[in-house]
This record gives structure tokens, sequence and C-alpha cells, in this order.
């Protein structure tokens, strides 16, 4: 089964710490020796832009924006089920939970459609 | 407890136990049926107390500083001599917080311990059929049942393998430890191979009613990808994940709406994963850089498909060249059937039937269904169709897989030889 993990965070005033950096590194390492993770990606701050259609309406919306969390990641999983991708990021979460006090930020784990799954 | 907490349990374990196992099974001094038995033990416990007390926050140091818990009894209850409740006796619920009590197991270099894990359950000792059961036990993490199920055979027979494959080891003399260096390469194709076929077990299943079963496709993928992370320079551990890669992107068109296998020509490509082929193309470069192999060949000859918009546009010259190399590296009967395939889509049905022909006189072939399906489409494709009907027939008659044998029991029906499949193996 496969799963996008996509990151919305705030970050606190103060910088991330070496700890941190070296503690995702070794996770990720982890998680890609494990075979799970197929695909990452960091998204670059304040590069967003909103093309919306609401009441018939389309429109175009540079930022900045006001919202304080920001799209920050994506990982791709290949895992056997739904609790190995939230074990995988419930992991990574914790680690900035303890490395990066007044961080706030939340993973969203969504399922990727299969585009052929035999029948059941 | 809630399903979704046992799910939990086996997901954390899945991640864990491979880790685990290689550290007791060192710590043991080698004993891997004591390993595996205190690792289950110790999943059990975690099973038990998980959701009485809640999740440990760390929950791998946890299972691995109550897996030390059970040694240590282990050891203690050895050295008293009662062997009896030596493993079984920790039935009662655990009251001690294990979690704040990680030992030095942690710090201990694991990534040699987990490829020998590796190579044990690979051991060349062991019937295929117990390395497969005995690797995906300890390495991939796999409950019993789970194995029972990838595989279609009962609990017990899955649980029987297991046993078997410990107990062989025992008698068999085989050490916890890395082979030499001179061993080392035959080991590691060992392992390659046990991977490969759990993966063709998945991708075209050997008998069943299922055509595929991709989970099992996708157990494989993560293992090679395990065996790549630990021996980063092997060429073929790599040319291996490409090949099951790109086979493994094929997987959503392989089939249609009702389950009926889809062969190559008639697959709808835009159905292929394209993630997977992106990765397979990068892993077939880094293979071909580090020297390749009988694998990176085959990776080479999928990527020609996953390269081709559709069966015409296939750089069949190449695969063809491809295949030459390969049974020089590797002499197979079945290499040469798909030589011969790929030599009737670069030069004609005629030239392909021809090199068939010089096959047909290998028992092996004669008894194989994907070489008299392969010879009824270029009879069908030369309009021989009595003759290419009679090869259908003998293709379903061999053909343990229910789904892929109706497909040939159809090809023989249709006379009209209207409706066209190619039948590459790969």
């Amino acid at each position: 089964m496969r799963y996008l993990s996509v990151l919305f965070a705030s970050q606190p005033d103060t910088s991330p710490s070496a700890e941190l950096f070296q503690a995702i590194a070794t996770l990720g390492q982890e998680a890609a020796a494990a075979g799970v993770m197929l695909d990452m990606g960091g998204l670059l701050p304040q590069t967003r832009t909103d093309v919306t259609v609401e009441s018939e309406e389309l429109s175009v919306l540079d930022g900045p924006f006001t919202e304080t969390k920001e799209l920050v990641s994506y990982v791709v999983y290949e895992v056997r089920s739904k609790e190995d991708v939230v074990e995988w990021t419930r992991r990574f979460m914790d680690i900035h939970r303890e490395l990066w006090p007044g961080w706030t930020g939340t993973s969203q784990i969504v399922q990727v459609m299969p585009t052929g799954e035999p029948p059941a | 407890m809630t399903d979704s907490l046992a799910d939990t349990v086996a997901a954390v374990w899945r991640i864990e136990s491979a880790r685990l196992t290689a550290a007791l099974a060192r710590r043991t001094g080698g004993d891997l049926a004591l390993a595996e038995d205190l690792a289950s033990d110790t999943f059990a416990a975690a099973l038990r107390q998980w959701p009485v007390d809640g999740v440990p926050r760390h929950p791998g140091s946890w299972l691995m500083a109550t897996a030390h818990h059970r040694l240590v009894d282990h050891a203690r209850r050895r050295t008293t001599g009662d062997r009896k409740h030596m493993i079984y006796a920790a039935d009662q619920p655990e009251h001690h917080d294990p979690t704040e009590e990680v030992t030095d197991m942690l710090d201990d270099p694991v990534r040699d311990d987990e490829l020998t894990l590796i190579l044990m359950s690979c051991h060349p000792t062991l019937s295929r059929e117990n390395q497969i059961a005995l690797t995906l036990k300890v390495v991939a993490g796999l409950q019993t049942a789970e194995i029972a199920r990838a595989f279609l055979v009962s609990e017990t027979t899955a649980a029987q393998r297991i046993v078997r494959a410990k107990r062989r080891l025992a008698t068999a003399g085989a050490r916890f430890e890395m082979p030499g260096a001179a061993d080392l390469p035959a080991r590691l194709g060992v392992v390659l191979a046990v991977i490969y076929a759990i993966f063709n077990e998945g991708y075209a299943s050997a008998a069943g009613e299922d055509w595929t079963r991709p989970e099992l496709c996708h157990d494989a993928l993560r293992l090679g990808r395990r065996v790549v992370a630990l021996q980063p320079e092997h060429p073929e551990a790599r040319g291996l994940v490409a090949l099951m890669e790109l086979q493994a992107s094929r997987l959503p068109a392989r089939h249609s709406a009702d389950g009926s296998p889809v062969l190559l020509e008639d697959q709808d490509r835009r159905r292929w994963d394209r993630l997977l082929i992106r990765r397979g193309l990068e892993g077939l470069a880094q293979a071909g850089e580090l020297g390749g192999g009988p694998y990176t060949l085959q990776a080479e000859i999928a990527a020609c498909h996953a390269r081709a918009a559709d069966i015409t546009a296939t750089d069949w010259r190449r695969i063809a060249a491809l295949y030459v190399v390969l049974r020089h590296l590797t002499p197979s009967p079945v290499l040469d059937l798909n030589h011969a395939v790929a030599v009737s889509r670069a030069d004609g049905p005629a030239a392909g039937l021809k090199r068939l022909d010089a096959l047909t006189e290998v028992s092996s072939m004669q008894r194989y269904p994907l070489f008299h399906a392969a010879r009824g489409d270029m009879l069908e494709r030369l309009g021989r169709l009595p003759e290419a009907a009679a090869a259908f027939h003998r293709a379903a008659e061999l053909e343990a897989n229910q789904a892929l044998r109706a497909v040939f029991v159809r090809r023989a029906e249709q006379r009209n030889g209207d409706h066209r499949q190619s039948f590459d193996t790969m």
C-alpha cells in the first residue's frame, strides 16, 4: 500500500539544532534501509501560490500568506499497512518534539489511490 | 485489544524485527533458533502489555530492553539447570518499564549483524521454501499467519517450515558469523535468489486462482532494498532491485478489471507505475556503474520495455542482444526461449520459430507452458492456425495458474488470430 505523508509545520524563532538534522537523517536512512521510503522531498518556504475556483470564479493568489503553518516536506511510503506509515511518521514527528522546543506541526497521511489493484 | 493496536504492534515489529533478532542471535552466541524464540516471546509481551500501558514512546527501545531481559532470564535459568522453563515461562504480564533500561545492545554495530541474519536465513543448507519462510519471518518481520496467506499454505505448514529451518541450521552447525571474503559473493547470490523467488511468486503466482499477489512483490522489494542498504557496492543487489522495480511497475496493468491476466502486448502502459520506473532506471544505472551481472542484464531488458511507448516501439533488437549476453553468463533453456521471442519480434515469427524448434527436444521446455504459448503465438502470426490452437491447448494443459490457463484456453479457441497477445516471460 502506498501512502503520501505531507508535513505542515510552523517554526519557532529558534534555529533547528544539528542534533535534529542528525536524527532526521538517521531516521531517513533507517526508512530507506527498511525499503519503505520510495520518494521524499523538501519544499521551499515562501514559494506558495494558490490557484482557486470558488463561487464559479477562478483566482490566482501569490503569497505571502498569513497562515502560520507551511507545507514543509513530503514522503512517499510503500508499506504493508497503514500502521507502518503511521509508526514511521510518528517517529519523525517525535524527533521534532524532542529536539526543537516550540515547534508545532502536523503530518497528514493519505493513501495513494491504487491504479489497478486486482479485484478482491 | 483493539485490532488497530495489534496492527500497531505488528507494524513496529516489521520495523524492529531484523535488528532485534540479529542482536539477540549474537548475544546468544549464534543460536538463531533461540534468538527467534526470544524475539517471538518479546513480540507476544508487547501484544500483552501495550494495550494495558499504552504504546511506549520509544517502542524499539522497549522491545530491545524486553528482549534483553528475556535473554538474561534465559541465561539464569540455564545456569540453574531449569531448561524446561527457560523461554516460555514468562506468560505473566510484565511490570517493569524496560524503556529506561536500554542496554548497550542498542549501541552495538548492528549492520553486520543484520547482514549475517539475512545470510543465515538464506543459508544454502536450507530448502528454498524454508529459506523463504525464515527470511520473511525474521528479516521482514512477518507473522506466521501472513506468511501462510502469502504462500497459500496452512498456518501449520508455514510454522513447520520455520521450525524445520531452525532445526536444520542447528544440525548443520551453521554459525552466526559473516562468511569469509571468499564465500561472501556466493552466499549473497543465494540471498538474492531467495528474494527474487519471493518476488516471482507474487508477480506470476505458480498456482492458485490469483494471477498476481502484489503485496508479496513489495515484500521482496523491501527485502532487496534492505540488502542494498547493507551492501551498497554490490552491483547485483542493485541490479535485482532495479529489475524488480521495473517489473513491479507493470503490476497495475497486468490484469483486467475482472482479474484475468493481461500480458505485455495488451497492457495499458498509462497504468504502469512511473515512480517505480524512475527508481528502477536510476538503480539500473548505478548497478551498471558497479559492474552489473545477470540481474542487471535482466533489468536492462525490463528497462527496454519501460522506455517503450508500445510493443512495436520496443527495441527488440537490443533485447535479443541482451539475451545473447545473458545466455552466455547463465545458460538456460528459458533464456533461449525468451531470446527466440525477442527474435520473433525483431526479425519476424519465422525467425523466432526456427529458434524455438531447436528447443523442442529439451524436456524441460516440453513441460513449460510458456514455451508452447510462445510457439502458439508465432504459429498464429504465421497463419498456421490449427497448429497454433494445438500449441495453446498444450500450454493450457501444463499451466498450474488458473487465471493464466484461462487465457491459453481462450487463445486456443480463437483461431481467427485477430486478437494477439505476446507471451514474453519478462
